[in-house]
C-alpha cells in the first residue's frame, strides 16, 4: 500500500466538485483518469499531492496521514506535474535545477547526463537547456516540466494532461519517456489525467472515470 | 524664533492659485473642477480641524490625550492601508493595523525616549504627534506598495508558486521571490528619498523649521533623524504586513490558499 485517498471531497462555495472519492495507488500501478472538463480531475490530483485543502476525507502515505513540515518531503515523493508550466526568468537548465535547492530535495542531485538522455527521448538536444525558459512554447514548457519531475525521481507521478500542448510526435515520445521510467523501477507509479481515450489506454493499465469515482458530487 | 504671522487674508491669496488648476481643467475639458473644489475644501477644513485639535492638545498637555490622538491617527492609517490596494483577503484589516501599529509606535517610542531624550516629558506633544504622523504617513506608503506587489505577484504568478510547491518547496521557499520583490517595492520610495534628500527639494519638516527661524544646521540634524526613523519604520511595517499576509495565504501544510485573495 502506498498512496491511499479515503472519501475525499472538495467543495467550492457550497457545491461539491467531487465527493466520496476513494482511491489506492499501489507501487507499480499505472492509472489513467478521464472525464469531462470541470469534473475536478486536476483538483483531485492536487488534493492527492496535498496541494489543495480538501473539505472531507483523508490522504494516507504508507498508512500515515501527512501534515505540517512533512508535506514538502511528501510532495517530492508524490509529485504533481501541473498542466500549465510557469514562465520564469533564466535558462531552461536553471529551471530544471531550482527544486534541487529545496530542503526537501537535499538528498537528490541534478544529473545532467540523465537530463540529456531524457531530452533525447523527447527529440531535443542540449541546445534546449540553454534556451531562455520564458521563450519556450507551451509544449516546450511541458517538456521542461516533465523532465524536471522525472529528474526529481518521485515514487508517484501525478500528471495533469502533461502532453496537452505538445505536437503528436512529441506527445508519443513523452508517453514513451514515462513508460520507460516506470519500467526502470517496478515500484514507480503514475496517475495520468487525459481527455484522450486512446492515450489513456496507452499510458495505463487501469482507467477511472472521474464521474464514477465521485459518488456524491451531484447530491 | 521669529517668523512672519500670516493671516487668513494671506491664506486666501494662496488659495487663489487653485484657479490655475481650475483654468487648465476647464480649457482642456479634464472635468476635474468638482474634484478640485472638493480637494481644496478638504485641505482647508481638515487642516483647520487639525490645527484646532493640536492647539487644544498642546495646551491641555496630558499623556493620555496624546496617546489617544496617536491611536486615532494609527487606526486611520491602518484602515487606509487595508482599503487602498487592488486586492484583499480576509484578515487584511487586522494585519494592516497590527503591522502599522507595531512598527510606528516602536520607532516613535525609540525616537522620543532615546533620540529626543532631553524633552521635558516623554510624551511632549509637540514632538510625539508630528513624529508619529510622519512615520505613519511613510509606513502607509511602504505597506500599500509592498502589499500590492505581494498579492499581485501571488495572483499573476500562481503557476510559479504552485510549481515550486509541487516540486517539494516549503511555503517559504515557494514564496521567497514574491516576498523579496514586495520588500524591495515597499522600501524603494524611502531609499530614493534618502538618496536625493536636499539635492532636489528640502523636506517639508525642514522647510517649516527654516521658515520658523531655526538654525539650518539644527534643522538638518532633525531631518537626518527623521529620515532614519522613517526608513526603519517603513522596513518594519512592510516586513510585518508581508509576513502576516504570507501566513494568511499559506497554511501550515504548505498549501497556497489562492482562493482567499479576491479583487475589489
Amino acid at each position: 500500500m502506498s498512496l491511499k485517498a479515503h472519501n475525499l471531497g472538495v467543495a467550492f462555495g457550497g457545491t461539491w466538485v467531487f465527493r466520496g472519492v476513494s482511491l489506492t495507488i499501489e507501487p507499480g500501478q499505472r492509472i489513467a483518469l478521464v472525464g469531462p472538463s470541470g469534473s475536478g480531475k486536476s483538483l483531485l490530483l492536487k488534493s492527492l499531492a496535498l496541494l489543495h485543502p480538501f473539505d472531507e476525507g483523508r490522504v494516507d502515505w504508507f498508512g500515515e496521514k501527512v501534515g505540517g513540515n512533512r508535506v514538502p518531503a511528501f510532495r517530492s515523493e508524490v509529485m504533481y506535474v501541473p498542466q500549465r508550466a510557469p514562465e520564469v526568468d533564466g535558462l531552461v537548465e536553471e529551471f530544471l535545477k531550482v527544486p534541487f535547492s529545496f530542503a526537501a530535495n537535499a538528498a537528490k542531485s541534478y544529473d545532467r547526463e540523465l537530463t540529456l538522455s531524457n531530452l533525447k527521448t523527447l527529440g531535443r538536444n542540449d541546445d534546449f537547456l540553454a534556451k531562455p525558459q520564458r521563450e519556450l512554447s507551451g509544449g516546450e514548457r511541458q517538456i521542461a516540466a516533465l523532465i524536471r519531475a522525472v529528474l526529481l525521481n518521485p515514487k508517484v507521478l501525478l500528471l495533469d494532461e502533461p502532453t496537452s500542448a505538445m505536437d503528436g510526435d512529441t506527445a508519443s515520445q513523452a508517453e514513451q519517456l514515462i513508460t520507460d521510467w516506470c519500467a526502470e523501477d517496478s515500484s514507480r507509479s503514475t496517475v495520468w489525467v487525459t481527455h484522450d481515450i486512446d492515450q489513456a489506454a496507452r499510458v495505463s493499465r487501469t482507467q477511472f472515470q472521474m464521474n464514477d469515482l465521485s459518488t456524491g458530487a451531484s447530491q | 524664533m521669529n517668523y512672519l504671522e500670516i493671516s487668513f487674508w494671506h491664506v486666501a491669496c494662496a488659495a487663489l492659485l487653485i484657479l490655475i488648476n481650475g483654468g487648465i481643467s476647464f480649457a482642456l475639458s479634464l472635468k476635474l473642477e468638482k474634484t478640485l473644489l472638493i480637494a481644496s475644501v478638504r485641505t482647508v477644513v481638515q487642516l483647520l480641524l487639525v490645527g484646532l485639535v493640536l492647539e487644544w492638545v498642546f495646551r491641555f498637555d496630558r499623556w493620555y490625550v496624546v496617546v489617544l490622538l496617536g491611536c486615532v491617527m494609527t487606526l486611520i492609517a491602518g484602515i487606509t492601508a487595508a482599503t487602498r490596494g487592488k486586492r484583499r483577503y480576509s484578515g487584511i484589516w487586522l494585519n494592516c493595523i497590527v503591522s502599522i501599529w507595531a512598527s510606528a509606535w516602536l520607532v516613535t517610542a525609540f525616537a522620543l525616549l532615546v533620540v529626543f531624550e532631553g524633552t521635558e516629558k516623554w510624551y511632549q506633544p509637540q514632538y510625539a504627534i508630528p513624529l508619529l504622523g510622519m512615520v505613519l504617513g511613510n509606513i502607509l506608503n511602504g505597506i500599500t506598495l509592498g502589499l500590492n506587489s505581494f498579492t499581485e505577484a501571488l495572483v499573476t504568478r500562481r503557476d510559479y508558486v504552485e510549481s515550486m510547491l509541487s516540486a517539494g518547496a516549503t511555503r517559504w521557499e515557494a514564496a521567497r521571490e514574491p516576498i523579496r520583490d514586495a520588500m524591495t517595492t515597499g522600501m524603494t520610495p524611502i531609499i530614493n528619498a534618502m538618496m536625493i534628500v536636499g539635492l532636489v527639494s528640502l523636506p517639508g519638516m525642514m522647510t517649516g523649521q527654516l521658515v520658523s527661524g531655526m538654525d539650518p544646521l539644527q534643522a538638518v540634524k532633525y531631518q537626518i533623524v527623521i529620515m532614519f526613523l522613517i526608513a526603519s519604520a517603513t522596513a518594519l511595517g512592510t516586513v510585518g504586513v508581508v509576513v502576516l499576509t504570507f501566513l494568511k495565504l499559506f497554511n501550515k501544510d504548505h498549501q497556497f490558499l489562492s482562493g482567499n485573495i479576491v479583487s475589489r
